[in-house]
């Protein structure tokens, strides 16, 4: 395994995934730039989220290797995430959301953020005998644990809602708290799983916009943050990507920028069959389609 | 028949809402004549020559027209749209019945002979049942008065007993605590009744140890009594072989237990909802049958006796008051009252060690993250979690408070066998969780309070006592699916904390 290169954070090499006779991921490489947002896309079944679940410890690859580069240890050794226990995953620095939204329903919006930050809580209280005691340290933590949390909420606009139960939230908002949930664990790479589906058009203006701001690092952990992003709605994928990684039947079919994925022959036969779309194509390959051909004239179809 | 729905959905049969409830109060009784016709009608009785058959069907009669008007009015009630009515009634009723009960069981037990329904005891019967009513009826007209005359719609109107019982329970809480350390002082009180509340403490403590592993981290466990045996058999094997005293001995079986509780744990780790419960309640029987067949250790079921008592600050508690007893130190008059009293309270302070520390750790990251596990265990994953520590530990800390109580138990008892710790013991513990509502503290204190002590006010009504102990939980859980106390307080809050309603907080799948 070759060193990752300075600018790449995530490098995925030859990666391999076999659930018994199916082969849902057949070596496929790329790579994530530092500080920048690439997408993952391509049709229904290509193996999209089986690389995510590689990438985020919730499958073990069946071959091949993912490594994370840490800004700390450029140059260094990465961390070999195919080889970390799952829940080890995020403290290496990667947080994930879900396509379908997982969030603690019966908990507030607060106390999830401060769930998120378990890790680093824990570590104050002393593994928990310490808090019950009640020494200073942790009071301390707990305070800096609920700053953090309260300036992602006004980062993702739900402030108002911080005491309602998650469960009780609006779709949108809970799309928002999810990604507000993965940037309080302090990721080096966020992987999102589908943020814009089932949102309405001016929702995915706003979540591109809240995207882009957890990139460049305007959002309050300061520091830029690096994306990787699975997602059908062609609008918000060409406007913010700075990368797009096209999947077919878990093969690697195109890699470039987002003018040069759209032009790409392979990738639209992918999406629209090997003729040209007829008027009789597929409801899901239409408005996929559209998206890639119309990506120019602002957001496409949502899937 | 129909559970009665919710009273926005206006019945179809409005329009003739007399017949309408007449034809379903006939079906009711129909029901009940087909339910209580082999079950009261027909009574076997020896008698002369063999077993006799007596038939009672006065008492079916009686029954049966007391279903038909009941259904009748519910059925009229509700195409009337008492909107309030039936919501407050179903309020009033579990409080005035919790508030008649507590009565009961704070009187000088009845001479021995009389009950309930004999004439030495129609005066008290007569006395609780004005409480009732008189209970009931205050509480229905708060009740009735305060809700809203609008459409109540399900998720509302269990919202505002929420908040009733909320405002409630903010003095119900600190009432039940003084008078639960007043209760030996009150004159009236005797042996019978701090016995009582030895035991009625002993499974509010136990509630309180299970509701970390069921109500808080949501992991089904079947098998608790296991717990509650290890501490009783190690404090007992250590105290009579090797003569430590309780108080090194109790920390000891609280740690053996705690073990138990990981040993428990790691097997189960991978396992959810049903198989989970099953492999939970194979482990509380293994430590019985391992109890009863390994003679040489545990006397097998001959049991452990002489398990020596408690010293208040290695001060004896002799029934003779000799030098270095309690009575002589204190210059009192020797009695064994002492030593109740002193049990009393060391329950009760166990007891409230473990709420405390339930309290504090619900409000800690780890409280946290086992609610966050009972919500989503994947989502604790993909946040860094080590599900695998989490769920150990609330295994463990449940278990150990287990041990504690068993500890007690065996210190109380000065005698045990496998015999107290049968799955019975497991499932009263599990019920009174479950009805208290998952994760509550103060439902889970009511419902011991209720369970146990009812069971014992009931004594009197011999072999219907289970009747009525089914009929109340059944009670409950139709008037309250989730729960005594179904909602959720918040561990944290930017401004004011609002309950969360029960339907949003998750169950848990093991």
């Amino acid at each position: 395994m070759s060193g990752v290169a300075g600018t790449d954070i995530l490098r995925v090499e030859d990666l391999s995934m076999r659930f018994g006779g199916l082969l849902a991921v057949a070596g496929v490489s790329f790579e994530a730039a530092r500080g920048a947002i690439t997408s993952l896309i391509g049709p229904n079944g290509a193996g999209k989220t089986t690389v995510f679940n590689c990438v985020t410890g919730f499958y073990r690859p069946t071959g091949g290797a993912v490594l994370l580069q840490a800004p700390e240890v450029a140059g260094g050794a990465p961390v070999a995430l195919h080889r970390l226990a799952g829940h080890r995953i995020v403290r290496a620095g990667v947080a994930r959301t879900f396509q379908n939204i997982r969030l603690f329903s019966g908990m507030t919006a607060l106390e999830n953020l401060l769930v998120a930050q378990h890790n680093a809580l824990m570590a104050a209280t002393g593994w928990g005998i310490g808090a019950v005691l009640g020494l200073v340290r942790y009071p301390r933590a707990e305070a800096a644990a609920i700053d953090r949390a309260r300036a992602w909420l006004a980062a993702t606009n739900l402030l108002e809602r911080a005491d309602d139960p998650a469960g009780a939230l609006p779709y949108g908002a809970q799309r928002r708290l999810e990604i507000a949930r993965a940037m309080c664990t302090d990721p080096l790479l966020l992987c999102l799983d589908e943020p814009a589906a089932g949102l309405n058009p001016r929702e995915s203006d706003q979540l591109a916009a809240l995207l882009l701001r957890i990139r460049s690092g305007e959002a309050p952990n300061g520091a830029p943050c690096s994306i990787l992003l699975i997602e059908h709605d062609m609008g918000v994928v060409m406007r913010i990507s700075d990368r797009v990684v096209v999947l077919d039947h878990g093969r690697k079919i195109a890699d470039g920028t987002p003018a040069a994925v759209r032009a790409d022959p392979k990738v639209i036969a992918a999406y629209l069959g090997e003729e040209e779309a007829d008027e009789d194509a597929p409801a899901e390959a239409g408005v996929a389609g559209s998206g890639v051909a119309g990506a120019a004239s602002g957001p496409g179809g949502t899937a | 028949m129909s559970a009665p729905a919710g009273v926005a959905e206006a019945p179809p049969r409005a329009a003739a809402p007399v017949a309408g409830a007449l034809r379903e109060a006939g079906l009711a009784a129909l029901v009940a004549l087909g339910l209580f016709g082999p079950m009261v009608g027909l009574r076997t009785e020896p008698g002369a020559g063999g077993l006799m058959l007596v038939q009672r069907w006065p008492t079916v009669a009686l029954l049966c027209a007391m279903v038909f008007v009941g259904r009748f009015g519910l059925v009229w009630a509700r195409s009337h749209r008492f909107p309030a009515f039936l919501p407050a009634l179903a309020r009033a009723v579990p409080l005035a019945l919790a508030l008649a009960l507590l009565f009961a069981l704070m009187l000088p037990p009845l001479p021995t002979g009389e009950t309930l329904l004999s004439a030495g005891g129609h005066d008290r019967a007569l006395a609780l049942l004005a409480l009732f009513v008189v209970a009931g009826g205050v509480f229905l007209a708060l009740g009735w008065g305060r809700a809203a005359p609008a459409v109540a719609v399900a998720s509302t109107r269990s919202g505002r007993w929420e908040g009733s019982l909320r405002r409630f329970g903010r003095v119900l809480g600190p009432l039940l605590l003084a008078l639960a350390l007043l209760l030996p002082a009150l004159p009236w009180v005797g042996r019978y009744t701090l016995d009582l509340g030895i035991l009625v403490l002993t499974y509010v403590m136990l509630g309180w140890g299970l509701n970390i592993v069921v109500g808080l981290a949501g992991l089904l466990d079947l098998g608790y009594v296991a717990f509650y045996a290890v501490g009783a058999y190690s404090y007992a094997l250590l105290s009579t072989s090797l003569g430590w005293s309780f108080w090194l001995c109790l920390p000891l079986a609280g740690i053996m237990a705690a073990f138990a509780g990981i040993l428990l744990g790691f097997p189960v780790l991978r396992l959810r909802g049903d198989y989970l419960a099953i492999v939970t309640l194979g482990f509380g029987e293994i430590i019985r049958i391992v109890l009863l067949n390994w003679v040489s250790l545990t006397g097998g079921p001959n049991g452990i006796g002489g398990i020596p008592r408690p010293s208040f600050f290695g001060l004896s508690f002799s029934a003779g008051g000799g030098p270095g007893s309690f009575a002589d130190f204190f210059g009192l008059e020797p009695s064994p009252t002492h030593r109740v009293v002193f049990l009393y309270y060391l329950i009760l302070a166990l007891a409230l060690l473990t709420n405390w520390v339930t309290i504090r750790l619900r409000r800690q990251p780890l409280g946290r993250a086992w609610e966050a596990l009972r919500e989503d265990e994947i989502a604790c994953r993909a946040l860094g979690i080590n599900v695998t520590t989490t769920k150990l530990t609330a295994f463990a800390l449940g278990a150990m408070f287990g041990g504690f109580a068993g500890a007690f138990f065996a210190t109380r008892q000065a005698f045990i066998s496998p015999e107290s710790f049968t799955f019975l013991e497991s499932a009263i513990v599990l019920a009174i969780v479950v009805l208290g509502g998952l994760g509550s503290q103060i439902g889970v204190a009511i419902a011991a309070v209720v369970m146990i002590g009812g069971f014992e006010v009931f004594r009197d009504l011999a072999e219907w006592r289970m009747l009525v102990f089914g009929g109340a939980m059944v009670l409950i859980m139709v008037l309250r699916p989730r729960g005594i106390v179904a909602s959720r307080t918040p561990t944290v809050a930017l401004g004011k904390r609002r309950a969360i309603s029960g339907e949003l907080v998750g169950e848990g799948h093991g």
